[in-house]
C-alpha cells in the first residue's frame, strides 16, 4: 500500500524521494510557485510555495513528503503571505505589464492573477535595472528578473555552460553574466539554449518575437495559472 | 494669421480669467484670460498642463515593444499610435506588408476612427451644437443629450460600439490591443469574426449617414453663426493617396494654402523634418509645428477632418464623397475654412469609415494567413497615418543592438496647437471682448477648441527642454519658492 499526505483535506499518493511540489503535481493540485520548474533540481527561494506541514511552514518545493503529513495548502492566511510575497516581487523590480510583451504568458504576472492581487500595495522601488541587448538573438532586461536562478540552473546543469549567476547579496542581488565584460553578446550563450527558454517572466526575450502572439492565443487568456499547470502544461515559456 | 493676442504688453495691471479644466476634450487643458478694467481682451492662450514623457523613456526599448508601448499615450485613439508606430517598424524589418496585412491593418484604423469621431460628436460636441452654447450648463452635457434626444444618444453608443468591435477583432482587445506587429499583423479574421460584424453594417451606415444628416442641418440652419464663429483661415495638411483620394493609413503630405495654393503635395514623409519643424514656446508643454518654407509666422497649419476634407481630391466611397460636394459647394465654399465645420467634415469622415468597413469585409484578404513580411534591416524608421485628429508622426531610431536610441513623435493635436490659440483669440474678441464675462460665454471659448476635438494627453508626450515652473506654497497658498526652467533647458528662480 503506496504511502499519503493529506493537502487540503484530500489524501494523495507519494512515492519516497518526492516533494510536497512533486505529489502536489502528480494529484493535479496547484501549489503556487516561481522558483520551481520540475525539470530542474529544486531551489527554494521565492516562498511562494510555502505550506504548513504539520503546522510548520515549509517550501512545498524543497520539503520531503511524509507518511501521513497534513498540509494545508490554500488557506486565506497563507494566500494573504503569497499575495505579499508577489507584491514585493513587482515593487522590487520594473514590471510593467502592459507594454511587456510577455504578459499573458507570464508566470509572475499569472500568479498575481491567481492570488487576487489587485494592486502593488507596497511603494514602488522603481531600481535602475541594467537592460543588455548585445546579443544578437536574447534581450536580457533585468527590470523584470525576480532571481528565481532558472536560468542559472538550466544554464549550468542542462546547457553546461554556467552562463549565468547571482551577484551581491539581499535587495543588491543581481543576475549577473560569465563574460569578461559581463555583457551577454560577450558570453557563450546561445538562443537555442535551455536557460533561453525557461524564464518566467520577460527577463530573457527572444529578440524579433514581440508580440506575435495574438492576445486570446496566450498561455493564461483563457484558463488560470493554477488550471494551466493542473493540467500538465507548463505555463510562461516560449514555445 | 495674427499672434496680437498671444502675449500682452504690460500683464502686470490685468486681471487673469481662467478656464480650467476645460472640459468635454481628451486629456487636460486650460485657457487663461488677461483683462483690463474694461473687460478688454489683451491675451489668451490655450495651455496643455500635462506632462508626459514617452519621447525619453522608451529609449533602450526593443524595437518589437514600441507599438504596444506608444499606444499608451492615449486611450481614445491608441490604435493610430500602434499604426504608425507599426509603419515605422516595418521600414526598420524591411516590409512590404502583404495584402492581408494591409487591410486588416486599415479595417483597424476605419474601426478607431469610427469610434473615435462617433464619441466626440455624440458624447462630447452635441450637448453645444443641440442646445446652444450658453445653454443650461446642468443639462449642457451627454446625460441632458440622452434625457431629450434618446434616439440620437442610442445611435452614438452603438456607432461607438461598433468601431471598438472592430478594434477588438482585429487587435485582441478594445482598447490596447496587439494586432500590428513590425511587418504585419498577429491575427486575421475568421469567418465568423467577418460575418459577426457584417451583420450590422447595413445599420452602422445608416447611422452615420444619419449623422452626417444632423449636423448638415444644425449648420445650415443659421449658416452665417457656423461659418463665422472662431474664423480664420489658414493652411491645411494632411496625406492623400497617390490618385488624390482621401487616404486615412497611407499616402504623401499634402500641404495647402490659405488660398487653397498647393505649398507641397505628395511629398515621401520619410523626410518630413525637411518640411516641418517644431518650435517651443514657454508658456506650454506643446509645441508648435511650422510649414519651413514659410517660416514660423506664417507656416502654422490645421489638421484634422477639416483639413483631410479640403485636401482631398475626392473620396473614394460614394456616400461619403457625395457628402463632400455637398460641403465643398456649401455657400459658395464657405464653410471650408471654418471652425465648427469640423464637425460637419468629422461626420463625413464617419460615414467614409462605415463605407469603408463594408467595402474591406466582402475582401477574402482578410481572412488569409499571409500575415508577416521582412526584408532588409534598416536603423530608421518613420511612419505617418491619418490618426482621428489628424496627421500623426512617429519616428524612430535604433541601433545595432535592436534598441531605441531616438524617438520623435508629432501628434495631431499638436500640429493643430497654434490654430487652436488662433480660434481662441478668435472667439475673445468675437464674443467675449470688453463683456461681463459669464460661464455662457465662457463656454465659448471651450466650444472652439472642441471643434478640433483636441487630444491633450497625447499631445504633451516629450520631455528634456520643455519649459517647466515649480512653484512651493505655503498652508495659506503663499508663494514660498519657485523655479523655473525655460525653452533652451536654463533653470533660475
Amino acid at each position: 500500500m503506496s504511502k499519503t499526505i493529506t493537502i487540503d483535506g484530500n489524501e494523495i499518493p507519494f512515492a519516497e524521494g518526492q516533494t510536497i511540489m512533486d505529489a502536489a503535481m502528480a494529484a493535479k493540485i496547484y501549489i503556487p510557485h516561481l522558483c520551481h520548474n520540475p525539470e530542474f533540481k529544486p531551489h527554494g527561494s521565492c516562498k511562494l510555495c510555502t505550506v504548513r506541514a504539520n503546522g510548520r511552514a515549509v517550501s512545498a518545493c524543497t520539503m520531503p513528503a511524509g507518511e501521513g503529513m497534513v498540509i494545508e495548502n490554500k488557506t486565506g492566511e497563507l494566500d494573504d503571505e503569497r499575495r505579499a510575497i508577489v507584491q514585493m516581487l513587482f515593487v522590487e523590480g520594473n514590471h510593467l505589464c502592459p507594454t511587456c510583451e510577455k504578459s499573458g504568458n507570464c508566470q509572475l504576472q499569472a500568479v498575481a492573477y491567481c492570488l487576487d492581487m489587485m494592486s502593488p500595495h507596497y511603494n514602488h522601488f522603481y531600481p535602475p535595472r541594467e537592460v543588455d541587448a548585445s546579443h544578437p538573438d536574447v534581450f536580457l532586461d533585468r527590470n523584470r528578473c525576480i532571481l528565481c536562478e532558472l536560468c542559472v540552473r538550466a544554464s549550468r546543469d542542462v546547457d553546461g555552460k554556467n552562463v549565468f549567476g547571482l551577484s551581491g547579496r539581499g535587495i543588491g542581488s543581481r543576475l549577473v553574466v560569465n563574460s569578461a565584460s559581463g555583457r551577454l553578446g560577450d558570453s557563450t550563450f546561445a538562443v537555442t539554449d535551455r536557460a533561453a527558454q525557461v524564464c518566467p517572466t520577460g527577463a530573457i526575450l527572444i529578440k524579433r518575437q514581440g508580440f506575435s502572439v495574438p492576445i486570446g492565443s496566450r498561455i493564461y487568456d483563457h484558463k488560470p495559472i493554477c488550471q494551466v499547470e493542473t493540467e500538465g502544461k507548463s505555463g510562461g515559456e516560449h514555445e | 494669421m495674427t499672434f496680437e493676442l498671444e502675449t500682452a504688453a504690460n500683464p502686470e495691471n490685468l486681471k487673469r480669467v481662467v478656464i480650467e479644466p476645460v472640459t468635454r476634450v481628451e486629456g487636460h487643458g486650460k485657457v487663461t484670460l488677461l483683462l483690463d478694467e474694461d473687460n478688454r481682451i489683451h491675451q489668451a492662450r490655450f495651455h496643455i498642463v500635462e506632462f508626459r514623457g514617452f519621447e525619453k523613456f522608451i529609449q533602450g526599448r526593443p524595437y518589437t515593444e514600441v507599438p504596444v508601448l506608444v499606444q499608451r499615450l492615449c486611450g481614445i485613439c491608441p490604435v493610430s499610435h500602434h499604426l504608425a508606430a507599426s509603419k515605422a517598424m516595418d521600414m526598420i524589418v524591411g516590409s512590404t506588408l502583404t495584402p492581408s496585412a494591409d487591410k486588416l491593418r486599415r479595417l483597424m484604423h476605419f474601426g478607431q476612427i469610427l469610434q473615435s469621431h462617433a464619441l466626440h460628436f455624440f458624447y462630447l460636441a452635441s450637448p453645444d451644437l443641440l442646445f446652444g452654447f450658453d445653454s443650461d450648463v446642468a443639462t449642457r452635457n451627454v446625460v441632458g443629450v440622452a434625457a431629450a434626444y434618446p434616439e440620437i444618444a442610442r445611435q452614438g453608443v452603438a456607432l461607438r460600439k461598433y468601431g471598438q468591435e472592430v478594434i477588438r477583432l482585429t487587435a485582441g482587445k478594445r482598447i490596447h490591443g496587439t494586432g500590428a506587429i513590425p511587418g504585419g499583423v498577429n491575427k486575421n479574421l475568421s469567418v465568423a469574426e467577418r460575418d459577426f460584424l457584417l451583420k450590422d453594417i447595413g445599420q452602422i451606415i445608416a447611422w452615420s449617414q444619419g449623422a452626417v444628416d444632423l449636423i448638415k442641418k444644425v449648420y445650415c440652419e443659421r449658416p452665417e453663426f457656423h461659418n463665422g464663429f472662431g474664423y480664420f483661415r489658414s493652411s491645411f495638411m494632411s496625406l492623400v493617396r497617390p490618385d488624390g483620394a482621401l487616404d486615412f493609413y497611407h499616402g504623401g503630405l499634402r500641404a495647402r494654402d490659405e488660398h487653397e495654393q498647393d505649398i507641397f503635395d505628395h511629398l515621401d514623409y520619410g523626410h518630413y523634418w525637411d518640411y516641418v519643424h517644431e518650435e517651443v514656446k514657454p508658456w506650454s508643454y506643446m509645441k508648435f509645428p511650422f510649414i519651413r518654407s514659410r517660416g514660423r509666422e506664417e507656416g502654422w497649419y490645421r489638421v484634422g477632418p477639416l483639413a483631410r476634407v479640403n485636401n482631398c481630391d475626392f473620396i473614394p466611397t460614394p456616400l461619403a464623397e457625395a457628402e463632400r460636394k455637398i460641403f465643398k459647394a456649401f455657400d459658395s465654399g464657405s464653410a471650408t475654412q471654418a471652425t465648427l465645420a469640423y464637425h460637419w467634415t468629422r461626420m463625413i469622415e464617419m460615414l467614409h469609415c462605415a463605407e469603408g468597413i463594408q467595402e474591406l469585409l466582402h475582401d477574402d484578404d482578410l481572412l488569409g494567413d499571409d500575415l508577416v513580411s521582412k526584408g532588409e534591416r534598416a536603423l530608421r524608421g518613420v511612419g505617418v497615418i491619418e490618426a482621428p485628429r489628424g496627421l500623426l508622426i512617429h519616428h524612430y531610431r535604433i541601433n545595432e543592438d535592436e534598441q531605441i536610441v531616438r524617438a520623435n513623435l508629432i501628434v495631431s493635436t499638436t500640429h493643430n496647437n497654434q490654430a487652436m490659440n488662433e480660434a481662441v483669440r478668435q472667439v475673445a474678441l468675437q464674443y467675449l471682448d470688453g463683456k461681463q464675462l459669464t460661464e455662457g460665454l465662457l463656454n465659448h471659448i471651450e466650444v472652439a477648441i472642441r471643434a478640433f476635438d483636441p487630444c491633450l494627453s497625447c499631445a504633451t508626450h516629450a520631455v528634456g527642454k520643455m519649459p517647466l515652473e515649480v512653484e512651493l506654497l505655503d498652508a495659506e497658498g503663499k508663494e514660498i519658492d519657485r523655479l523655473v526652467r525655460n525653452a533652451s533647458g536654463a533653470c533660475g528662480a
